[in-house]
């Protein structure tokens, strides 16, 4: 278990089904070629830890933890460039409003974009449920223990969906703004979600996430009359983490700034996909 | 963070390894781990213990050999020390500092029988 977040991956549901990823995982990466450190170092001095050096070798692995990772999300990439998709990895701390803001999305770009979403929570149906309400297809990842979404995941889940050419495909990771940082899934950008209700600070105690994002949707800014939110300090402290990061201030219950926000994905479906 | 997810990577590189190296048992696993990739080694410890119970792996010793923080700064044009991503730079209190060193998460090698 992890200490920090409760983080561990044997019960991933998708679309309500137990996940293969644990024998998956070995079939796939079993083929690749390492070197032993005698081939490489012939003069290496002896285990130190070992009592019994004849019945003991080194081997040098100098693998990435995150290697597995990155193939898997890759192949999801290569899938999504194939097709023309447009993929968003939404990423936030829970409670900023998602889940509300793609509802709202997806009935702005009906007509216009063929979309498909992908939802990740620990538990429940509920989000692609919410999705599913809009006349879209939704597909649910209960990670379980699990504290993100990783690119196998989003592998199997893309298997489930139907996936037309030109295509936009969300990706509502669990609400958490350190983990899901590290996982790349194969999308064409993050997107991070900060509402109002939060801290101006959040860039800076959580500044992976705002560095890995490309842009910033300030939510529920219909809220700012009743806060003392400083959205000056907070675009501030998102552009010293991150100084290329673009900003979209909008409420998705009020639909102020939604148009822009559209405009976005109309503007980078051409040019990121 | 997710130490949890990054120890089960740890045995499966393990795992890969064995299956392509023909080995049964592992004494010791050297893990490099930077000071700016944002895992706690003790964190790492502890899972890494959880992990491999049962496996190839059960009762290895982990070594982590921790690597500092470094980086450039663009106002300075020298290398300079960092604790945290995004740090400022120690001396000019400048933000524009490129991380050079310290993002590592390896599994750097094994010793094995």
């Amino acid at each position: 278990m992890c200490t920090t977040c409760g983080c561990g991956s044997k019960e991933v549901l998708i679309g309500g089904k137990v996940a293969a990823k644990r024998i998956a995982r070995v079939a796939k990466l079993g083929n690749v070629a390492y070197r032993t450190l005698a081939a490489v170092a012939p003069a290496a001095p002896a285990p130190v830890h070992s009592p019994d050096p004849a019945n003991t070798r080194r081997i040098q692995v100098e693998r990435d933890l995150l290697a597995k990772n990155d193939t898997l999300a890759a192949s999801n990439r290569a899938l999504f460039q194939a097709r023309h998709m447009l993929a968003l990895n939404l990423v936030s701390s829970p409670g900023s409003g998602k889940t509300t803001l793609l509802v709202r999305s997806i009935e702005a770009l009906k007509g216009k974009h063929a979309v498909a979403v992908i939802e990740g929570d620990q538990q429940t149906e509920n989000d692609a449920e919410r999705i599913r309400a809009t006349g879209v297809q939704a597909i649910q990842i209960n990670t379980g223990k699990g504290c993100h979404l990783d690119a196998g995941m989003v592998g199997q889940a893309l298997d489930k969906l139907e996936l037309p050419e030109n295509s936009l495909l969300f990706i509502e990771n669990v609400g958490n703004l350190v983990c899901p940082a590290s996982f790349d899934l194969g999308e064409a950008c993050k997107v991070v979600v900060l509402s109002v209700t939060e801290g101006e600070d959040k860039p800076l105690k959580y500044p992976d996430m705002f560095r890995a994002a490309r842009l910033m949707l300030l939510n529920k800014c219909d809220l700012l009359p009743y806060l003392n939110f400083d959205v000056s300090l907070a675009i501030a402290n998102a552009k010293r983490v991150n100084p290329g990061i673009e900003i979209i201030q909008l409420s998705a219950s009020s639909g102020v700034g939604m148009n822009e926000w559209v405009e976005w994905i109309a503007r980078n479906s051409v040019t990121l996909s | 963070m997710h130490e949890m997810s990054l120890a089960e990577s740890v045995l499966q590189i393990i795992e890969d390894t064995a299956h392509a190296q023909q080995f049964t048992h592992v004494r010791t696993v050297v893990l490099e781990i930077g000071a700016l990739s944002a895992v706690e080694p003790e964190a790492m410890r502890f899972c890494f213990d959880a992990v491999t119970r049962g496996s190839m792996a059960e009762g290895a010793k982990l070594e982590i050999i921790e690597i500092p923080g470094t980086g450039w700064c663009m106002e300075c044009g020298k290398s300079v020390t960092l604790n945290e991503r995004y740090g400022l730079c120690p001396h000019c209190g400048d933000a524009r500092v490129e991380i050079t060193g310290g993002n590592e998460l390896r599994v750097k090698d094994l010793e094995v029988e």
